[in-house]
């Protein structure tokens, strides 16, 4: 019996077919099936939130996730956000790159993804609604302070909560 | 100003180690002990070695000649009697494994999923012996031994001294003794390490990527262990995701046996770790137990400090005494301490391997020194702002020598510093006197638990030996900037790119920089001690300023104008008075490299040139930090009302960095005071290798951190920076302690210890019923 299965699924709006293992995951092979490496990986166990990613516009953690289960689904990457060209950033992304809302970057795919559907739902979040939304996110470096004031500023507000 | 680096990141579209992607490429799976401390028997791998998709399977007995154990990494500093015993790290443990997660066998295999199902295969003989874990009993007599050619388990022995603190005892009003225990974590970089390698058999060259903090020393020390010319290594550390400390070592095994096996088996070789394996196999920083005392006069003033600690090394010292040097050293802080007798012992257990980690045992020292003076000011009837800013030095005391031996094997000397400003700063941003006088006792009639705390601190940083950096003005009249630090998101590329563009005249958007990269430039050591921007810093100025003046040289002829009467600006040299004429950068690259004609006798082609620069001693940078916390006495849950520093690093380049690095530290501070801490049991087992239960600070437990920046310049580089990079972290845990130590005044319970969490604090309150 072949232990592979075929994979249909859409990422970044470009249609993809592939027989890949069962037990392979999301995150594994959107980063070295389709070379899609923005997706990063910190804990494989579902905490830290570097994987996240969008399926049908719903931010997951494709670390906990067998690729054979985005079959037939959408998938957004952080590539697809902006036109991938590096000139044109997404509003968000550019008000990470205004409020420093990034050191290493390694956190920050995953970050954004978290951030997007949930600016969809919150056009106007206050601090504490950012923090929450962020909670499920481990960032090493930045504190958090500059990620909440980039949020803040991608909604129109003032980049600087207090200090 | 924002950062060149950050489009790339935030599209995904930046090269971390584990997105390398080669033809043909390998992947690695490490069988890993098991056992804190066994004697290995046998270890069988045949089984492994016949599984579909495996390639090879190595044991340290596969080494040959190629398993050694590391290099010292850091040789102790010249201390009178002291007693260092190196034992470094292996490739593959061979007769013992003296830690669980050291590294067995590594199976290499087409997919690392194939390579973990053979882990499965491969069969290990071991007896257990019983494991050293607590620090104070691994002395006792009749231990087992972690290394069993050593007479005990001492790794170190270290006394050093200034003035007499007997006579500081005899004079003084009173001896404050305490006993202090001060347990750091995980570094936990969100990337975990990955090496990948790639033999290219036809250029003879060998590339390695590597989430280091150190490229050009992991080059040297790879050409040398593999038998290659320097110049046929490259190591990249491309964008590296946090780095905090344990990514320079060297060597981790990962980092000798994957290229090793790249060559041996010519096709490219990935390793990268998983969470679980970072908290067993990258190195952490651990405990410390204090006994110390404070002499004191009836006014506060200190007399002196005798201090005697033990310092868990782990199961090996490559990094030798660093992080209980750093200790020792910075337990003098900001103040004027006449006598000093410290003394450390050093110690080996069956535990991952301690080396620094961001504050690199400054943190200890600093805990120590900042509860002994509150528990002085309490004694004595204090303020305990007051009690410090008795003791600070004072402006006209520097430089001042501390006598005691730093990291670099000099006696700290503070460079340059202005400390009871930045303590006015810090208790009018907090405003203090208003909350300890009214808010306080007003909170407190209502029943509510609030704490105030304000901590001080100085920090060596910015130490030698040196580091370079190569400026070129190419024809397009961009500027290209090449130094051999590499960069894990301290903004390394856009604080270089400032520094030279400013020197040269130019927009710091068109100054391109390179680091981390091997083949781009190789003479460094890498990223540690806070010492990025002020030392490849300084060698990024020394090298715009050489080729400034190559650009006046050859302006001046071109312009017929005296160098003097010449300005750069915008992209343009153009003589005083005449912004509209003059030429552009490139214009005169070109004409400093012909295609005919001759290059004057005495000069270079091209604008380009290379500088070093080597500090003789470090900078210090200082700061003081004060927090306001609410406890609730029910649950022991604390909630930071407000956190604010106050620190100085000398001249800031890029206050937006600067900043942002203020925040990263004050966050991993409050984790390990609060949330994080390595459990271990007495077996050696580590209960918590998870971020499900290792806990990191979340974006709900960090608080706004209000910064203000103060500038005394340092003298000792030209662009008068100090280190940033650990400082937040380092004072954190002596002020979580106060401050909430003062939030529970009533219940009289006294905090001797970091980390905190809600159950240990609940515990220290019940004790102190
Ligand atoms: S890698 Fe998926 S949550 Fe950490
Ligand atoms: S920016 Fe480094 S982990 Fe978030």
């Amino acid at each position: 019996m072949d232990p592979h299965a075929n994979v249909e699924v859409t990422v970044n709006g470009v249609r993809h077919r592939r027989a890949v293992e069962p037990r392979l995951l999301l995150s594994d092979f959107l980063r070295h099936e389709l070379g899609l490496t923005g997706t990063h990986v910190g804990c494989e166990h579902g905490v830290c939130g570097a994987c996240t990613v969008l399926l049908d516009g719903d931010a997951v953690r494709s670390c906990l996730m067998f690729a054979v289960q985005a079959d037939g689904h959408d998938v957004t990457t952080v590539e697809g956000l902006s036109d991938g060209s590096g000139e044109t950033l997404h509003p968000l992304q550019a008000a990470f790159r205004e409020a420093h809302g990034l050191q290493c970057g390694f956190c920050t795919p995953g970050v954004l993804m978290t951030l997007v559907p949930f600016l969809r739902e919150h056009p106007d979040p206050d601090e504490r609604q950012i923090r929450e939304a962020l909670s499920g996110n481990l960032c090493r470096c930045t504190g958090y302070q500059n990620i909440v004031a980039a949020v803040r500023l991608a909604c129109g507000a003032p980049s600087s909560p207090r200090a | 100003m924002r950062r060149s680096e950050d489009a790339r990141l935030l599209t995904g579209r930046a090269l971390f180690v584990d997105d390398v992607r080669l033809d043909g490429m390998l992947h690695v799976a490490f069988l890993r002990s098991q056992h804190a401390h066994a004697r290995l028997t046998s270890v069988d791998a045949s089984a492994a070695r016949g599984r579909p998709g495996v390639v090879a399977v190595y044991t340290a007995a596969d080494l040959g000649d190629y398993w050694r154990p590391g290099p010292l990494l850091v040789p102790p500093p010249p201390i009178a009697g002291l007693v260092f015993n190196p034992c470094t790290q292996v490739p593959l443990a061979k007769d013992k494994v003296r830690h669980v997660g050291e590294a067995v066998a590594m199976v290499v295999a087409e997919s690392r999923y194939l390579a973990e199902d053979a882990l499965d295969d491969i069969v290990v003989e071991a007896e257990p012996l019983p494991a050293v874990v607590d620090l104070e009993a691994a002395l006792a007599p009749g231990t087992p031994r972690v290394h069993e050619h050593l007479p005990s388990n001492l790794a170190a022995h270290a006394v050093q001294r200034k003035g007499d603190y007997a006579r500081a005892k005899a004079r003084a009003h009173a001896i404050i003794k305490r006993r202090f225990r001060y347990d750091r974590g995980a570094s936990a970089a969100i990337e975990n390490r990955a090496v990948a390698a790639h033999w290219d058999q036809r250029a003879e060259e060998l590339t390695v990527w590597d989430t280091t903090q150190a490229p050009i020393p992991i080059r040297n020390g790879l050409a040398q262990l593999l038998g290659l010319l320097e110049s046929q290594v490259r190591v990249v550390a491309p964008y590296v995701g946090g780095g905090f400390g344990p990514k320079i070592m060297m060597f981790y095994p990962e980092e000798v046996l994957v290229p090793w096996a790249a060559m041996r088996l010519g096709r490219p070789v990935k390793w990268t770790e998983d969470r679980q394996e970072n908290f067993f196999a990258t190195t952490q920083e651990r405990g410390q137990i204090h006994d110390a005392e404070l002499a004191v006069a009836k006014d506060g003033t200190v007399l002196g400090v005798k201090d005697v600690f033990l310092h868990d090394t782990g199961a090996y010292d490559p990094y030798g005494l660093t992080v209980p040097i750093n200790s020792q050293c910075t337990l003098l802080g900001p103040y004027d301490i006449p006598s000093y007798e410290s003394e450390f012992t050093a110690v080996f257990t069956n535990k991952t391997i301690v080396t620094p980690v961001r504050g690199a045992g400054r943190q200890h020292g600093v805990f120590v020194i900042e509860r002994l003076l509150d528990f002085a000011a309490r004694e004595l009837g204090i303020d305990r702002a007051e009690i410090r800013r008795r003791n600070l030095l004072r402006p006209d005391q520097f430089p001042f020598n501390n006598d005691i031996l730093f990291q670099d094997s000099a006696p700290l000397t503070y460079d340059s510093g202005d400390y009871e400003p930045a303590l006015d700063a810090a208790l009018k941003a907090i405003d203090y006197g208003r909350f300890v006088r009214e808010e306080q006792p007003r909170l407190r009639a209502a029943g509510r638990h609030v704490g105030i705390g304000v901590v001080c601190y100085v920090e060596g940083t910015g130490i030698g030996p040196y580091e370079g950096a190569r400026v070129t003005v190419e024809p397009s009249g961009r500027v290209r900037l090449a130094t051999g630090v590499g960069t894990q998101g301290q903004g390394h590329f856009t604080v270089f790119a400032q520094i030279v563009a400013e020197v040269l005249g130019v927009d710091a958007g068109e100054v391109h920089v390179v680091t981390g990269d091997t083949r781009e430039f190789h003479w460094g050591t890498g990223t540690f001690a806070s010492r990025g921007a002020v030392v490849a810093g300084s060698a990024c100025h020394a090298a715009a300023v050489a080729v400034r003046a190559k650009v006046l040289d050859l302006a001046s002829r071109e312009l017929e104008a005296a160098a003097a009467d010449l300005v750069l600006d915008g992209g343009r040299v153009h003589v005083r008075g005449d912004p509209g004429g003059g030429l552009a950068l490139g214009a005169l690259a070109l004409k400093a490299n012909p295609l005919r004609g001759a290059v004057r006798p005495g000069t270079e082609p091209g604008l380009e040139a290379t500088a070093y620069f080597g500090p003789d001693r470090g900078s210090t940078a200082n700061g003081v930090h004060a927090m306001v916390v609410e406890v609730d006495p029910e649950t022991a849950q604390v909630e930071i009302k407000r956190y604010v520093v106050v620190h100085d690093c000398g001249r800031v380049i890029n206050p937006m960095i600067v900043e942002g690095q203020i925040h990263g530290g004050v966050a991993h501070g409050i984790g390990n005071a609060f949330y994080e801490q390595l459990v271990y049991d007495e077996e050696g087992q580590l209960l918590n290798a998870s971020f499900m239960d290792y806990l990191l600070p979340t974006a709900t437990d960090v608080p706004n951190v209000e910064t203000t920046h103060r500038e005394t310049p340092s003298p000792l580089n030209p662009v008068g920076a100090k280190g940033v990079g650990e400082a937040g972290a380092i004072p954190t845990g002596a002020l979580f302690a106060q401050a909430v130590e003062d939030a529970l005044a009533d219940t009289g319970v006294e905090i001797r210890e970091i980390p905190l969490s809600p159950n240990r604090l609940f515990e220290l309150m019940q004790e102190a019923r």
